[in-house]
């Protein structure tokens, strides 16, 4: 018989490290989990680099529609970065000489792109539709925030798969009224349930049988 | 022996650290950035790094050939050879078309010439040159093509809004324009005259679209 190598004391031990490496194992992978939806790795509230401070919150409360720069938002899956003459429609004349501007004019006499750092970046695996939620009860401000407050651009919202679910999956506690789309201070919770419901059967939205759930939709 | 069989360690743990470990961090990225560009998304491929392509001058796509001139140019002719700035629409302007205009008169114009067309939007409001009211003598004697013109081709420091409104929305924004001056001038007769309609046609909205714009923008 050979010799016992372990004591009766080192069960405990043995125990114990088979929980530890359970515990640890789910641990790790539940901060992976939070990790990847953290305001760290999803880039929210970051001011990135642009050629231009450029000030949403400025342009907006002039009164400037979203839809003056962003034209194709309503017809097309991309809302479209405006062409630098968009900026010389009023700029031709205001702070003409200011040197914040710079970028703008040189871009403008030289032809060449201004290339500004895209802020909503989803995975090339994503075929977001700007049209098809702006015509259909999704307001700017349910995905892009408050951008109207935002004097520097920056993602208010994470953007993963689960954070459109929410939506995809209940739709009603999302939905606006087609004249609110383009109101950033609207809240579609000033409607009752009953009333954003009702908005869905006016949009056609259709939730029976997953049809907003289904991979395909949004992956293909 | 010994030597050649650390040799191989060596090599074994620089191939998982260089190669073994980045492409599984390259799949990841890839996906995420795939080999094919998203609109107006950067490339070195070109040298101006438009990955959009302007149309090669003189191309046109099919169903893009542009001959009505009327729709495209808001001219007409006359006489053959000779145009004039278009007296009419080149399609029938209904309560729809009128709606439409007034949202996009609001988003594109209103900026600059106000929501009632008098020249003091927030922009001039803020030091951009004065943008002139439509209410005088002289724009409200001037034909639906003069307007589709400078909305299409820009005017003084206005710039051409061609690329930023479709041409049959042009046309809309025009009406809606010919509406605001219509409103400014409106008298009580005309009001009778709605309230007579509305009352024998409650439903019938559609030609009797413009007074009805008066009261909101005074």
């Amino acid at each position: 018989m050979s010799p016992q190598l372990f004591e009766r004391k080192h069960n405990v031990w043995s125990r114990l490290s088979l929980l530890l490496a359970v515990a640890g194992a789910a641990g790790f992978l539940g901060f992976m989990d939070i990790l990847h939806r953290s305001p760290y790795v999803r880039y929210t509230k970051v001011r990135r680099e642009q050629p231009v401070p450029f000030s949403h919150k400025h342009h907006s409360n002039l009164g400037i529609d979203c839809r003056y720069c962003h034209i194709s938002v309503e017809k097309s899956a991309f809302a479209s970065v405006p062409a630098t003459q968009v900026c010389m429609n009023c700029h031709n004349l205001m702070w003409k000489e200011a040197p914040m501007l710079e970028p703008v004019r040189d871009s403008w006499e030289s032809g060449e792109s201004l290339e500004w750092t895209r802020v909503h970046d989803l995975p090339d695996f994503v075929y977001f539709n700007h049209s098809i939620h702006v015509n259909n009860g999704i307001g700017c401000a349910t995905c892009h925030g408050r951008v109207d407050q935002m004097p520097l651009m920056y993602k208010e919202k994470p953007l993963f798969m689960l954070w459109c679910l929410q939506c995809h999956r209940d739709p009603a506690e999302f939905v606006r009224p087609a004249d609110k789309i383009y109101d950033m201070a609207f809240d579609p919770k000033s409607l009752s349930r009953e009333e954003r419901e009702q908005l869905l059967e006016e949009y056609e939205i259709d939730t029976s049988n997953h049809r907003l759930t289904n991979c395909a939709i949004c992956h293909r | 022996m010994k030597r050649s069989k650390s040799l191989l360690l060596l090599v074994g743990a620089g191939l998982l650290l260089s190669g073994g470990c980045k492409p599984l961090f390259d799949i990841r990225k890839a996906m995420y950035d795939q080999e094919k560009y998203e609109p107006l998304e950067a490339t070195d491929f070109f040298g101006d790094r438009r990955s959009a392509r302007p149309l090669i001058e003189g191309t046109v796509a099919q169903g893009q050939l542009k001959l009505d001139d009327h729709l495209y140019l808001g001219i007409e002719e006359v006489e053959p050879g000779e145009f004039t700035q278009a007296k009419s629409y080149p399609f029938e302007i209904t309560a729809d078309d009128l709606a439409r205009g007034k949202e996009r008169f609001e988003i594109y114009c209103s900026v600059c010439h106000g929501l009632s067309g008098n020249g003091n939007g927030m922009v001039v409001r803020r030091g951009y040159k004065w943008a002139p009211s439509f209410h005088s003598e002289k724009l409200r004697g001037m034909p639906p093509g003069y307007f589709f013109g400078v909305i299409s081709n820009g005017y003084g420091d206005m710039q051409s809004y061609a690329h930023q409104v479709p041409v049959e929305d042009r046309w809309r924004i025009t009406a809606y324009i010919q509406t605001l001056q219509r409103s400014q001038f409106a008298t009580e007769q005309d009001l009778a005259a709605v309230e007579e309609a509305q009352a024998a046609a409650p439903a019938d909205e559609e030609t009797h679209a413009s007074p009805e714009h008066a009261d909101e923008h005074h």
